[in-house]
This record gives C-alpha cells, structure tokens and sequence, in this order.
C-alpha cells in the first residue's frame, strides 16, 4: 500500500461517533430496527418520506429549529423552520391536489437551489406523488427526453428556465397538464398555460393530511445513464427513507446539534437523498448555497454558518487543491467535525489534503442512483486507507464477482483480484426498477446479486478499492453521463457521419467528455466547423452534458456488427496497448 | 493594448468556450455564469486561456475576479500585462 493508513486520535472523536465500533455496530444491525428509529405516520397508516423528514419533527421539541438555511447566490439568506416547512409543503401539496395531481402522478422540477425546490420535493411526496428532480444546467434535450420517459403532469420551474427550455418544445409534451411557474421577480408570472407557484401556495391551505402511504409507493425518480440507450428513471420507494437515514447517522456520522453542508445539486442523487432527505429526517439544519463553486465563498460559508459535517465532491475538492491551502488560512473552519465525498473515486492525495487544509481527512464513500444511499464509506470512528471507498455500511452485504455474459456468477473471494461489484438484494432504498423498462432492470441483476456495472477490488481486511467503470458511462465532475445521449444529438448535424464518445482521463473532473466525429464525405473539417459543432451539442445538451472537445477523425473503429468500439478510441486517446481487436472491422 | 483591445480578446477567449453565444449580448458587469450556459471546467478552461492569451499569472484565488468581462478587464490591466500577448513574445 503506497500511502499509510490515516489513524483516528481523539480530535477525530470530538464528538462519539454514532458508528462507534464497525464490528460490533455490524453485528448487531437490522433494517428492522433501523426502520424504528422512525415514526411512521399516525395510526399506523403507512411510511412516507415527507412526515419522517418534516412533520414529526414540526410536531416536537425541533419545531423551531431552523430546517434549511438557504443563502442566495446574491447574499441573501432565508431560514425556515421545521415548523414552517410543515406548513410549506402542506401547501404545496394542497396546491397539488387542487390541480387534480394524484397519487402516482410524477411531479418533475427544473430549478436551481431555491426553496422553492425543497418546498415541492417535500410536498410532492406528501400528496404521495412522485418527484424526479431535473438537473438545471441540461440543455432542451436532456431534459425532453427524461419528461418523454418519465410523462409528468406537473413541471415546477422557474420563470426564466421555462421561457429558454421549455416553452419552445411545451407542445411535443402532450402529457404535460400543468407548469407551476416560480417567477424571476416579486410580481406575479402572467406566462401563458402555466400557473404562478407563490399566487396558488398563498391561496392554498397550509394543512394537510398525508393520506395512507404504504412503504413500497413509489416516491422518487433519478434518471440516470447507461452506455446504450436512453437515460433510465431509476425508481425508489417511500421505504428508502430508512436507508436515508440511518446511512445519514452511520456514514455521515450525523448528531442532533450538527450544522449539514451537502453541496450536490438536487438535480443529482445526491443532492436528494443527502442534500433533502437525511438532513431532516436527522432534524439538524441543512445548509443550501444556490451558488455555484468558489472557494473563498464556500469557506465563508462554512465558517459563518459554522458547518460541522461536510458532504462534497472529488471535483471541487481538487479544485480547492489548486487555490491551495493559503486560502483556507483567511477564514476559522473550526467548526468542521466531519469531511465526506462522493461523486468519483477520491485520490490518496485528496483525502490527505483535507487534514492540511481543515484538520480532518475526507471520507470517500461510495453509491449509485440505484442504490439510493451510501453503501461503502469510510467512516469516522475507523481507519481511512487513502484511495479507498472504504467498508460496506452496517445492513449492506457487498462482495466482487465474476459475472459472465451467459448470466452465472462466481463469487471472488481471493483479495485483491479486480471484478464487478456486487450487493447482496434487501436493502430499503435499492431501486425497485427503471420506469418502464423491466427488461433493463432484470440485467441488473444475476446469481442472486446485483451487479453494480463498477469494477473493485477487496483488500484482505475487507476495504474495497475503486477500479472503473464495467461499461463505457462517463464520471464527470460528480455526474454520470452516457455517452449514447451525446452521440445521438452530434448525429443531428448535418455534416456528422458518426461519433464516439468517451471519457478522457482530467485531474480536476476524474473525466471531461471527449467526442470523435467522423464527418460525411466532402466536408471541410475545419476549425470553424468544429465551433459549429461545440455550439450545436451545447445548445442541444447543456454545457454539463455536451463535450468539452471534438476531434475529426477519418472513420470511427467498429465491430462486425457495427458498433463503435469506445473503449479503443480510449485507449487511442490514452497511448494505452489497444487489447484485443480481432472483432474489429477496418482498423478504423 | 487599450481596455477595448482587452475586452475584445476576452470576448474572443469566451466564444472558444462557448461558441453558442452571442457576445454582442453578453452585459459586462454581470456574472457571466448568469448570462452563459457555462459549467465550472468551462469556466477553468475560459481562465487557463485567459492566463496563456496574455501571459500573465492567474492564481486559482483570484478566479473570483474574473467572474465578469469588466472582471476580466480590469484584472488583465492591473496584473502588469503590458497587452503583451502571445503573438508579441
């Protein structure tokens, strides 16, 4: 092991983490008793997401305890209370039902970090309809194809937002019935066929009875990505809430006084289960910054909201590894108890840097939209082996496989060896299916394992260690995406023959997005057409989504069968031996 | 190089990161991730150029002052750039 294990002493233990012993804490678990550390709703009618998160404790001692604290891009700051996020989302949900928006229904929002968005999250799943958060920054594209596999009824938006992305295609969304527009001023929004959100919540009771939810409704919808194909809604439960919240306490070692700085966009897994949901189910108060990342800023933040637990990503880590840890010296971070990351693998070199920078080391932990929850961490209470996602969480059973494609799998127990990762079924937040696609779903599963789609390693004491990717899905700055989607809309462009799509290696983003076009014949690749190009995918995708580079190349490698081999324009890319290629047609 | 040769260079810079836009539009004091569908390696990459197009040193911390063209600007002016860029080395 080339870097020496970060040993916990007692200023890592400031306070007694909740894992106090991984062993024992391990041995002893059951989800069932996890699922007691909730309420559920009164008289026995059921679990849902929104009571565990907001009105048991608007009910209790936490009332008035500020909920969210939201700080402007522009320094303004909002506080809400439990007490008043009840009554908020009581009203959301109100307005819901007054439109007719029923159980089931999805409930899609587009928005930047504003209130806003956390108030109809909530709401939603207290009408006990589905909410799928959209990703802000997604061009036209992204965003048509997830309505046109997820057909809302309802789009929360804002003003702006509607009027750039999607006003212009509101008529290929038949199934769209109502926009509930958050207007860019404080006069009301007059934009025809929507309705203005402040105007129908202002009209709208602020009471409301969860009506009875049983723990396997569906609750939530993140769209992610795989190599082929359209996106896929992964689908979660209202029972998740109790991964959400005990991987909260045990992961994120959340306490009752913690101030809770997650920094993921809602748009993203994260930015939901652990940027929403866990903060409140926990009752602390969970810091929004509507800004995007500036290190100065952020260090303001955590030193004037005294942040204590800190939930972040690679990207911004190795971004803040740039500015140096000068910049930190301006600003008392003594507030910082516990660092955590996800997103991509964090480097040895990262998690090191944290106990530089603030004291404290950061926690790489590990999970996927379709696990709803951290399922690997590294944990206060234990040992961190930079480079390491760490250990399965207590409840969660992770081992390497060798899946084969004629569907058996062989458990690897030899440490060390690379395979698949693998989790054992049964936890509450697992997706319970991609919306409308079972035949996807049922790949995901074999020998009794699901099969993570990432490739890992185990050390002999049970740490595992991040390999890649099984397929050819982009990690970029924190986001997932598939190289399909971005192929598709190069392939709309009239001088576009075919294009391949990979992740180039980039010590900020782990990834950045990397196109090869091949052109049709008598086209010019010039520097001129290349803009063109950039410009169509980034008016098309959205700059998070579309590529950061383009390059002509005569032709594209393809099998026999005519699929475009990602993997050796990688290699390509990389000056990597390019494997075997006797699938291959032409030598491209 | 004058304030109006600067910022007409920044311009430029931007529309390689962007090409979508249109520059004529863009309002020089306001945050340009407000106007631009830019993304945080968009606006790395806007400030790597910067630093090579006039060959001046940008430290990471002082990204925050780039955050509008009379940013850019200013910061350019301030910074020793006699409006030496790279064609002139």
């Amino acid at each position: 092991m080339p870097w020496e294990p970060i040993l916990k002493g007692p200023r890592d233990r400031r306070v007694e983490p909740n894992l106090d012993s991984y062993e024992a804490v391990r041995a002893g678990f059951t989800w069932q008793q996890a699922r007691g550390e909730l309420e559920g709703l009164p008289d026995g009618r059921g679990l849902n997401i929104a009571f565990e998160a907001v009105d048991r404790h608007a009910a209790g001692p936490r009332a008035r305890r500020v909920a969210l604290r939201w700080l402007g891009k522009s320094g303004a700051c909002r506080d809400i209370t439990y007490d008043e996020l009840q009554k908020l989302t009581s009203r959301f949900a109100n307005v819901l039902a007054s439109l007719g928006v029923e159980k089931g229904d999805r409930v899609f929002a587009l928005m930047g970090r504003i209130p806003e968005l956390y108030v109809a999250a909530l709401g939603t799943l207290k009408n006990g309809s589905v909410f799928c958060p959209l990703f802000s920054a997604f061009g036209p594209e992204p965003i048509r194809s997830r309505m046109t596999i997820g057909t809302p009824k309802v789009l929360v938006t804002t003003e702006l937002l509607y009027e750039r992305k999607i006003a212009p295609m509101r008529d290929s969304l038949p199934f769209l019935e109502h926009v509930l527009l958050v207007g860019d001023g404080d006069s009301p929004t007059s934009v025809a066929g929507t309705h203005d959100l402040r105007q129908r919540m202002a009209s709208a009771s602020d009471r409301f009875v969860i009506p009875p939810t049983d723990p396997e409704d569906l609750a939530l919808l993140h769209f992610t990505s795989g190599t082929t194909g359209k996106p896929k809604g992964a689908m979660h439960v209202h029972a998740a809430v109790v991964a959400h919240h005990i991987t909260g306490k045990l992961a994120l070692d959340l306490h009752p006084d913690d101030v809770f700085w997650c920094t993921a966009d809602p748009g993203w897994v994260t930015g939901t289960s652990y940027g929403i949901i866990a903060p409140l189910t926990n009752g602390i108060t969970s810091i929004i910054d509507e800004g995007d990342f500036d290190a100065a800023r952020w260090y303001g933040i955590i030193e004037q909201q005294k942040v204590s637990v800190w939930y972040t990503a690679p990207t911004a880590i190795r971004m803040m590894m740039k500015v140096g840890v000068d910049a930190t010296r301006d600003h008392d971070l003594s507030s910082l108890r516990f660092l955590a990351s996800v997103g991509e693998p964090l480097n040895p070199e990262a998690v090191v840097w944290g106990r530089e920078a603030f004291g404290l080391p950061f926690h790489d932990n590990w999970w996927q939209s379709e696990t709803g929850g951290i399922m690997i961490a590294n944990y206060a209470s234990m040992e961190i082996r930079p480079g390491s996602m760490g250990r399965p969480l207590p409840g969660v059973e992770a081992t390497i496989v060798d899946a084969a494609e004629d569907g058996s799998v062989r458990v690897i127990d030899e440490p060390g060896v690379q395979g698949e990762l693998a989790l054992r079924p049964g936890w509450p937040s697992m997706f319970r299916g991609y919306w409308n696609e079972p035949a996807r779903y049922q790949k995901c599963f074999a020998g009794g394992w699901y099969l993570t789609g990432d490739l890992a390693k185990r050390d002999s004491d049970g740490w595992f260690w991040f390999v890649g990717r099984k397929d050819d899905v982009i990690k970029t700055s924190g986001h997932l995406i598939g190289p399909f989607e971005v192929e598709s809309i190069l392939m709309e462009h009239k001088a576009v023959a075919e294009a391949g799509v990979i992740g180039k290696p980039d010590p900020a983003a782990f990834e950045i997005i990397k196109a090869f076009v091949a052109l049709r014949s008598g086209v010019k690749a010039d520097d001129a057409l290349r803009r063109e190009l950039m410009a169509f995918a980034r008016t098309r995708l959205g700059a998070a989504v579309a590529p950061k580079e383009i390059e002509f190349v005569p032709s594209l490698p393809k099998t026999r069968s005519g699929k475009i081999m990602r993997r050796l324009l990688k290699a390509r890319e990389l000056g990597l031996p390019e494997g075997d290629t006797s699938t291959l047609e032409s030598n491209g | 190089m004058t304030a109006d040769e600067i910022r007409l260079t920044v311009l430029r810079l931007l529309g390689n990161i962007a090409p979508e836009a249109d520059p004529a539009r863009l309002r020089p004091n306001v945050n340009l991730r407000d106007q631009l569908d830019i993304d945080s390696m968009d606006f790395l990459n806007f400030a790597i150029s910067l630093h090579k197009e006039f060959r001046i040193e940008i430290p990471e911390r002082d990204y925050p002052q780039l955050a509008t063209i009379d940013g850019c600007v200013d910061y350019v002016q301030g910074n020793g750039s006699n409006g030496k860029g790279e064609s002139d080395k």
